[in-house]
């Protein structure tokens, strides 16, 4: 297993497209809810134990699908993934859906899944990018990239439970202006939670059944609305 | 070979200016246009759109910093249809999403380049920016700076990459040196010193709304790349 494909997926720098998604903080600053360092944790809590457990399920499960019918990083030439994988990352792709109600957020998923589509597919070669949908959800193919990559489902889950946090922190501190030094504190001190949230979701995608039926499906109706009001909004320097 | 992305020798086989149009042909020329708040980069689209919509099919992708009003503008003034012109957000760093990170504009050119088939040219505005600003090549083919003579008759000495190398240099608003005392000629010597080859147009869209000098340089840039890769 590779630790720098880790790092390099849930670097900020993997031009995704990632930057220009506020992970539902530019509503909640401007709904008054996020005003300081001390809202900002509470808000990054909420987030990495919904949308970022979901999404660690689902990318935990999608690099274990690649991984058990391919194998992951470099591939031997010509190697074609059976019609099986595409069937059970589609699948895996409607679970996200089903796991996320708001509209603007499975189109903020969806357009962050192609652009980081886009850079795996140059950056790490791999049969198993065919198998995505053009538009995959971001969770999903986070997890096809990790394979690729040559990372293990428990990375790929770090991963997506890391960026569920590191983005909507960035956002914060662009919008609020806060110390980068004391967002960089607030972020550390949850990396605990980051990492029991990852390892639960990873634990959950190699479950006994491998049922799809067992990856987190938290929701959270306030960070749906969040997304729904700050979509239809002309004045936002966000995409989501 | 195997993908061979494990071995040290590996090279993304990706080059932009190869790229290929659905069907076959070279595609659309993209071409930046950026440069500091408020130089002229919109008042260029429109004048572009109009001298060109007619013998060219082209298509806008605006970078506006919190609205649409770039976007709008142009849809506003009836340039183009509503359906040739895309907004992006830059997630407050609009020199992120036109250099380091590409990814929401290229969303936003390939879906008109879908929309558009055999669409010729692509203006992207950056988002106001700075002297730094500039486009990353894998956004675009060439690249046109934009600054303005009310910035002050300094701005091409002070340089940057916008100044010293962008494919082309526009000085706009000529028409106000004499109101801001600035010489038109120190800016003409100044942008040819740290330029070299690379060409420099000092106009006023106020005074030409064709920009007719402009407008040619871009004809020309479509019909290299149209050779190029024919
Ligand atoms: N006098 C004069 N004014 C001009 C000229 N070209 C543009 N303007 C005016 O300059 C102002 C700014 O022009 P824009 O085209 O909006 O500038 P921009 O670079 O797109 O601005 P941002 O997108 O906000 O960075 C407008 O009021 C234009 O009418 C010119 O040649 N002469
Ligand atoms: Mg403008």
């Amino acid at each position: 297993m590779s630790l720098t494909a880790l790092l390099a997926l849930a670097d900020s720098r993997l031009p995704a497209g990632g930057h220009a998604h506020s992970g539902g903080v530019e509503q909640a600053i401007s709904a008054g809810l996020v005003t300081d360092p001390v809202s900002l944790a509470g808000f990054l809590r909420r987030r990495v134990g919904t949308a970022g457990s979901v999404a660690a399920g689902l990318a935990a499960a999608a690099c274990a699908v690649v991984g058990r019918a391919v194998g992951g990083g470099a591939v031997a030439a010509g190697a074609a993934v059976p019609p099986s994988v595409a069937a059970a990352l589609a699948d895996l792709d409607a679970e996200a859906d089903a796991r996320t109600p708001s509209p603007a957020q499975r189109a903020a998923s969806r357009q962050q899944g192609r652009g980081l589509l886009r850079v795996g597919r140059r950056a790490w070669p791999h049969p198993a990018w065919d198998a995505l949908p053009t538009q995959p959800h971001h969770a999903v193919a986070l997890g096809v990239a990790a394979a690729a990559a040559g990372a293990r489902p428990a990375d790929a889950a770090a991963a997506a439970a890391y960026l569920s946090m590191s983005g909507p922190a960035t956002a914060a501190q662009r919008l609020l202006a806060l110390d980068p030094i004391t967002v960089a504190a607030v972020t550390a001190r949850l990396s605990p939670l980051v990492d029991e949230v990852a390892g639960a979701a990873a634990r959950a995608a190699a479950g006994p059944f491998g049922g799809l039926d067992l990856l987190p499906a938290s929701a959270d109706p306030l960070l749906d609305l969040l997304a729904e009001l700050h979509v239809s909004r002309k004045d936002r320097f966000f995409a989501s | 070979m195997p993908p061979d992305h494990d071995l040290d020798d590996y090279v993304d086989p990706y080059d932009p200016g190869q790229r290929r149009a659905p069907d076959g042909g070279p595609g659309a020329l993209r071409v930046g246009i950026g440069g500091p708040v408020g130089s002229g980069k919109t008042a260029l689209v429109a004048a572009l759109c109009r001298t060109l919509g007619e013998e060219l099919d082209l298509v806008v992708v605006t970078n506006d910093i919190y609205t649409t009003e770039d976007a709008d503008f142009l849809r506003r003034n009836a340039v183009l249809p509503d359906d040739r012109i895309e907004a992006v957000q830059t997630g407050c760093c609009p020199h992120t999403a036109i250099r380091d990170d590409i990814t929401a504009n290229l969303d936003a050119v390939e879906l008109l380049e879908a929309r558009h088939p055999g669409v010729q040219l692509v203006l992207v505005e950056s988002g106001g920016d700075n002297l730094t600003a500039s486009f990353s090549y894998g956004l675009v083919d060439v690249q046109v700076f934009v600054v303005d003579v009310a910035g002050g008759d300094k701005v091409p000495r002070k340089g940057g990459p916008g100044v010293t190398s962008a494919d082309l240099l526009v000085v706009n608003k000529t028409d106000l040196a004499p109101f801001v005392g600035a010489d038109l000629d120190v800016m003409r010597r100044d942008s040819d010193a740290v330029r070299g080859e690379k060409p420099t147009l000092l106009i006023s869209l106020r005074e030409d709304p064709a920009a007719t000098d402009v407008a040619a340089w871009v004809r020309a840039q479509v019909r290299s790349r149209a050779l190029q890769s024919a």
